[in-house]
């Protein structure tokens, strides 16, 4: 076999058979939601189960353009998800380069080390940050009792705790393709550098740094696509000033149950982030 | 936190009473709402097995029922806005009350309060109610303002009194539904106008005190953060304060915690059970409400959950300390200032939630 007609279409259909789980997936999981929030977009809300009724209406698109609130928690939610991806990757670098300079033997347990957090579910894990940051918390009463303040500060509901259940959250989607990347850098290329003269600032700068360049952008998209959508962590850290775009899609689904209005919000997001995938992309294919 | 532990704790002990019993009824209620021995006993009595469920949200239950098919029996949305948008909806069933006996032992007074939303009372029994108002932490508020009045809501509302109590914590449930019609009334406006003039003055209002306040959360995390000391002034609903207040008590670290209702008349609200049109048993949630409407039943509610209810003939029942409480039982002159919200328009309802959106992003 391998050869002439019967051959070629049997590489067609096995290749085929191997996709079709891929094809599925994109079907059921993408293209059909994304379908569903298109219909439900055009459609006018209405007090009724479901909340609308079906047809072809532009005000939902119309007021995302017309009310700045909608472009003002784009931004937000954008800015955000930026915040966190470029925290998530000082943090990962340092941890990703430590871990892939240690003996082979350590690498599994580090890695180990890093996923154990994530054995205990994600709310558990915001509700241990409310438990730290509250007024009665842990921090404050480490705080106090130090004499360094009197008063509580406020912690919970600012900008920093969201932040820093962000970055907790997502540090790992940052340190894993940093971590694979760095393992697989050629050893030789480091020591012909070095034979060169390059000082371990050079190397670094020189030879890792735009080695891992695709891994970092990589690490960076993981945690900024989830990031940009995120609703929970805002909503249980966050100031109510942080009105994201997460939180703004959950007013309108839940407290106005203007369901078409976040549809096409919904939209406008999954647009809005196709732009940094194609720059990836890019970034990917030019190195 | 510990409301959701004690809803588990309530979930893991019911398929133990019950097993093996064909007969089913699915109840969605408001976290920490029920007296759980309540729901053994319907159980022990009735022979219906009950899958119990609980959300902290009026948006979570709409949300459910507006995608249809909820495959619940019985549900407890709030008289406004969710009881009367789900019956503008025609999600809600008719109730037969040949059905419900005990449909004899509710207030009238109150369910004629209810027929303004609900005509005719046809979708639903009231099953508990209360106010709207302010959870104070009176220990708190006593050392850093002691010389503030705390007898209405001015304590919130005046942006001088604000920010004096701003840095222990203000927080405002996230409802407008619930949130701004006293505000109007605060303010001298009728809350039932529905002008965007009025919205206008309400947003002046509650922009006068944004940067004083500390979160805008569902009421369920107010009712923790009262009862774990986070929050000194809380505008929430009258039975969640009293029940932080117990609970505050209960921990014994000097936390005290108070409520007061406007002096200018408190929004009432009504927890209403009522039927999913699609519900899958019927006759099994028929069984439920009569069995809840029962006055001994009501009564053991009331005293768990400290919510008054809408059965005169369970008072006698009721813990003289609940029953006296002016805070559960409003008197006569209080009841008689509250008052009801109703529906705006769409278009006002539209600009009621923007406001409110602006409110929280604080521009």
């Amino acid at each position: 076999m391998g050869d002439g007609i019967g051959g070629a279409a049997f590489r067609v259909i096995r290749r085929g058979i191997l996709l079709a789980p891929l094809w599925a997936w994109l079907l059921m999981l993408v293209a059909a939601p994304v379908l569903i929030l298109g219909v439900m977009a055009f459609a006018t809300p209405s007090d009724g189960v479901p909340p609308f009724t079906l047809g072809l209406r532009f005000a939902a698109f119309a007021m995302l353009v017309e009310d700045f609130y909608y472009a003002e928690a784009l931004l937000a939610a954008l800015r955000l998800a930026a915040t966190t991806a470029g925290l998530c990757l000082l943090i990962a670098y340092p941890m990703a380069l430590g871990m892939a300079g240690v003996r082979p033997a350590w690498r599994l347990p580090l890695l180990a080390l890093l996923m154990l957090p994530f054995w205990t579910g994600f709310l558990l894990r915001l509700g241990a940050w409310i438990g730290l940051l509250r007024d009665e918390g842990l921090v404050n009463h480490l705080l106090r009792g130090l004499g360094i303040t009197d008063e509580p500060l406020a912690l919970l509901y600012t900008e920093g705790a969201m932040l820093a259940g962000m970055v907790h959250a997502y540090l790992p989607f940052a340190v894993l393709p940093l971590f694979t990347a760095l393992i697989r850098l050629d050893p030789a290329l480091l020591e012909a550098a070095a034979d060169l003269g390059a000082r371990p600032a050079r190397l670094f700068f020189s030879v890792t740094l735009p080695l891992a360049l695709p891994a970092a952008a990589a690490g960076f998209l993981l945690v900024f696509i989830p990031a940009a959508g995120e609703f929970v962590i805002p909503e249980l850290l966050g100031p109510p000033e942080a009105q994201v775009i997460g939180r703004v899609l959950w007013q309108e689904f839940f407290q106005n149950r203007d369901w078409p209005l976040a549809a096409a919000l919904a939209l406008a997001l999954l647009a809005l982030l196709i732009l940094p995938i194609r720059w990836f992309q890019r970034l990917g294919a030019g190195v | 936190m510990t409301r959701r532990l004690f809803a588990f704790l309530a979930l893991l002990l019911l398929p133990c009473l019950a097993a093996a019993q064909d007969r089913v009824v699915n109840v969605y209620n408001w976290s920490d709402y029920i007296d759980p021995y309540v729901v053994q006993r319907f159980t022990r009595e009735t022979g219906i097995r009950v899958r119990y469920d609980v959300y902290d949200s009026l948006e979570t239950l709409e949300g459910k029922l507006s995608a249809g098919r909820s495959g619940y029996d019985i549900i407890v949305p709030t008289s406004e806005p969710s009881f009367a948008r789900l019956l503008r909806a025609g999600a809600l069933s008719p109730i037969d009350r040949a059905r419900i006996p005990n449909w004899r032992n509710l207030d009238p007074t109150l369910m004629a309060r209810v027929a303004e939303i609900d005509p005719g009372n046809r979708h639903g029994a009231i099953y508990l109610w209360g106010t709207v108002g302010l959870g104070l932490r009176l220990d708190r508020i006593k050392a850093i303002a002691p010389d503030l009045a705390l007898d209405g809501f001015d304590v919130l509302l005046k942006p001088e009194n604000a920010a004096r109590l701003a840095r222990c914590g203000i927080m405002v449930m996230d409802s407008p539904t619930d949130v701004l019609p006293s505000v109007l009334r605060w303010a001298g406006r009728d809350p039932n106008a529905h002008s965007l003039e009025d919205l206008r003055v309400a947003e002046q209002a509650l922009m006068g005190i944004r940067r004083h306040v500390r979160a805008v959360l569902p009421s369920g995390s107010i009712l923790d953060a009262l009862a774990n000391g986070e929050a000194c002034v809380a505008l929430t609903y009258s039975g969640d304060v009293i029940q932080a207040q117990a609970r505050a008590k209960e921990a014994g670290r000097g936390v005290e915690i108070g409520y007061v209702a406007p002096r200018q008349g408190a929004q009432l609200w009504f927890d209403m059970l009522a039927i999913p049109a699609d519900a899958p048993n019927k006759d099994a949630a028929y069984d439920f409400i009569n069995f809840l409407l029962r006055p001994d039943v009501m009564a053991g509610i009331t005293n768990h959950v400290r919510y008054p209810n809408a059965v005169p003939a369970s008072l006698s029942a009721v813990d003289a300390a609940v029953r006296e409480d002016r805070n559960v039982y409003p008197d006569e002159a209080m009841l008689a200032a509250s008052f009801v919200a109703s529906t705006p328009p769409r278009d006002i309802e539209r600009a009621r939630s923007r406001l409110w959106s602006r409110f929280k992003a604080g521009r």
